[in-house]
């Protein structure tokens, strides 16, 4: 395996038994992402985007094949194992944002840094240095009540930054937001990739979100249809 | 102490929801505080009661007499090694309504049987040469106001002078302290020759009798000894353990410790329904989040763990509060002018309260945490 591959699905397959019926999603699905790759997935509805996001999560398990991470098997990790490895190599990035109403914009920020070792003074460091990278310091007490949806997505993108993961996985980051927000968060995102050499898996109903991406790759009943896109 | 500030936040999020619980805990536990305090207050007379004390009834009833000639052929029993006789005076002061436990004893033998109630030398030797004398417990004495030197007037409902007055004349020589802080301190003792010779029904007579034997393990020989010597005469005996006696006394009130205890169980039950209603619907509020913090990387473990925590602090909170208000209502009840034996809030209260406090957290807790740990991560997800 190279050593530029981050993600690397092997024959994947992914099943859902409903009732009597079994809905396969994935039949045997190939795919690699390499280090520093910004990669839009887009699809119509239920063509599999979000279990594909969640399997690269590890907040769901394939049905079959293999998942290779930066040259480890994650399929066939325990929950308590992925969820340890989520802690250490994955940021997550919702369409709702999904901040803890009750943590104010620093407290949420320095959620993933409660599964560290470091100390209270270094988690503070690092929360400064999140917040700022999304131009938030002046709002770090501020609760999530307190700002709108562009700044909540902002404290949202600088919690899965804190760890400094190998990874971010975005869920829809702009399908709650304004055209003019969703182009400073999707700026960001470019940003977070280009100069910090952040890998970028999002999934997106949006064309023009995916424009900002390296390369976009079209799902369609479990199956990829790759287009390139000018960088 | 990471997860501290986050069960913290979590607990403290709906303000209104959280004083309403911990309120209901609150009252629960203050309850509980308080009838288990009474409860052992009652049950303090036959804990405390002497292993080596017996008492000499008039088998018919107890509120049936025994003549004085009883007392030196008792006290000439193998094995009784102290005894002194009570005649139930029917006393109050001031008051007809506030009757309280006042009797005529045998001084001179009255606090070797009665060796728990503590008094100086000089207070004990005060009341032996005082013939008009009488003691008093510390609560009582504190009740009256009442303090050595005094002299006081108090009046029987039973009897009567020969010259027809129901008050008598008494000088207050001792004051008495319980040697155990759970000592009932509300009697008053003053010397039988002072009753007999004065009263008007008739003299002679004894109401019942206390004694010590040399050792508990000839109780039962003593007892024997006792009613045999009285059997077919016109006045028999039975002759009891003080444990015995104190709690068939009790018991004629009623069953007070089951009582007590449904009211206790009573209460506990509606605490458990409120308090674990309140907290899967908390929880359930709260199910993306902990889809989110799963998703972060907390593991499920962590997550079962910081609910049950969530529930134990808020149990902790209420019970503790609930306690300390027990406390404070104690306090007031024993400085009430009331005869009611001493009410305590022991630290067997205090280790009682805080097993329930978590019973309480765990129970009320174990269904959400259970929840939240089986919680699926997508499931969650998608519930937002």
């Amino acid at each position: 395996m190279s050593h530029d591959i981050l993600f690397d699905l092997k024959g994947v397959s992914k099943k859902f038994v409903k009732g009597k019926d079994t809905i396969t999603v994935f039949e045997s699905l190939d795919m690699s992402i390499a280090r520093g790759d910004f990669l839009a997935i887009m699809g119509p509805s239920g063509s599999g985007k979000t279990t594909l996001l969640n399997m690269l999560g590890g907040v769901d398990q394939p049905t079959g094949g293999e998942i290779w991470f930066d040259g480890s098997r994650i399929d066939s990790l325990s929950e308590n194992q992925l969820a340890k490895w989520r802690a250490n190599n994955i940021g997550f990035i919702f369409q709702f944002y999904n901040l803890m109403p009750m943590l104010n914009a620093e407290r949420n920020v320095e959620l993933p840094l409660l599964l560290t070792r470091l100390s209270r003074a270094q988690r503070k460091k690092n929360i400064a240095a999140a917040l700022e990278l999304v131009s938030l310091s002046d709002r770090a007490r501020h609760m999530p009540s307190e700002m709108s949806g562009g700044q909540q997505q902002r404290v949202a993108i600088a919690r899965a930054l804190v760890s400094d993961p190998k990874l971010l996985l975005c869920d829809e980051p702009t399908g709650d937001l304004d055209r003019e927000t969703a182009d400073e968060i999707l700026s960001m995102l470019q940003l977070l990739n280009r100069e910090y050499g952040k890998t970028i898996v999002m999934v997106t109903h949006d064309p023009a979100a995916a424009k900002y991406a390296k390369r976009t790759l079209h799902l369609d009943k479990g199956v990829f249809v790759e287009k390139d896109l000018a960088a | 102490m990471k997860d501290v500030y986050l069960v913290l936040k979590n607990l403290t999020r709906k303000k209104m929801r959280l004083f309403l619980t911990v309120f209901a805990t609150f009252i629960a536990f203050m309850i509980f505080g308080t009838l288990t305090a009474f409860q052992k207050a009652f049950d303090s007379g036959v804990d405390l009661a002497a292993d080596d004390r017996l008492i000499v009834l008039n088998k018919i009833s107890f509120t049936q007499v025994l003549p004085i000639a009883y007392v030196n052929r008792v006290r000439a029993v193998p094995g009784v090694e102290a005894l002194t006789h009570l005649n139930w005076f029917g006393g109050y002061y001031q008051d007809p309504r506030a009757q309280f436990a006042m009797f005529a004893v045998d001084a001179e033998n009255f606090m070797q049987v009665y060796d728990e109630l503590v008094m100086s030398d000089a207070e004990r030797q005060a009341w032996i040469d005082n013939r008009q004398g009488l003691i008093a417990g510390r609560s009582i004495a504190d009740n009256f106001g009442w303090k050595v030197g005094d002299r006081i007037p108090i009046n029987s409902n039973i009897f009567s002078q020969r010259d027809g007055r129901t008050d008598w004349d008494f000088d207050v020589v001792g004051i008495f302290d319980g040697a155990d802080p759970q000592t009932d301190t509300n009697g008053v003792y003053f010397h039988y020759e002072y009753f007999n010779e004065t009263q008007s029904f008739g003299g002679d007579f004894v109401g019942f009798m206390a004694l010590r034997t040399s050792d508990p393990s000839k109780n039962e020989a003593v007892i024997k000894a006792i009613d045999d010597m009285f059997a077919n005469s016109p006045a028999e005996t039975e002759t009891v353990p003080e444990k015995a006696f104190n709690k068939a006394f009790i018991e004629q009130i009623g069953n007070l410790s089951l009582i007590l205890t449904s009211v206790v169980l009573a209460a506990f039950f509606v605490i458990l329904v409120i308090v674990g209603n309140s907290m899967i619907l908390s929880i359930r509020e709260r199910t993306a989040e902990i889809g989110v913090m799963k998703t972060l990387g907390f593991t499920s473990g962590r997550i079962f763990r910081m609910v049950l925590a969530e529930s134990t602090l808020l149990a902790l909170i209420g019970g503790v509060l609930g306690i300390l208000a027990s406390g404070f209502m104690i306090t007031l009840i024993n400085s009430a002018p009331i005869q009611l034996p001493p009410l305590i809030l022991s630290g067997a209260v205090w280790s009682q309260a805080m097993l329930f406090v978590l019973l309480l957290g765990f129970v009320t807790g174990i269904v959400p945490a259970m929840n939240a740990l089986r919680l699926n991560i997508i499931t969650a997800l998608s519930r937002k």
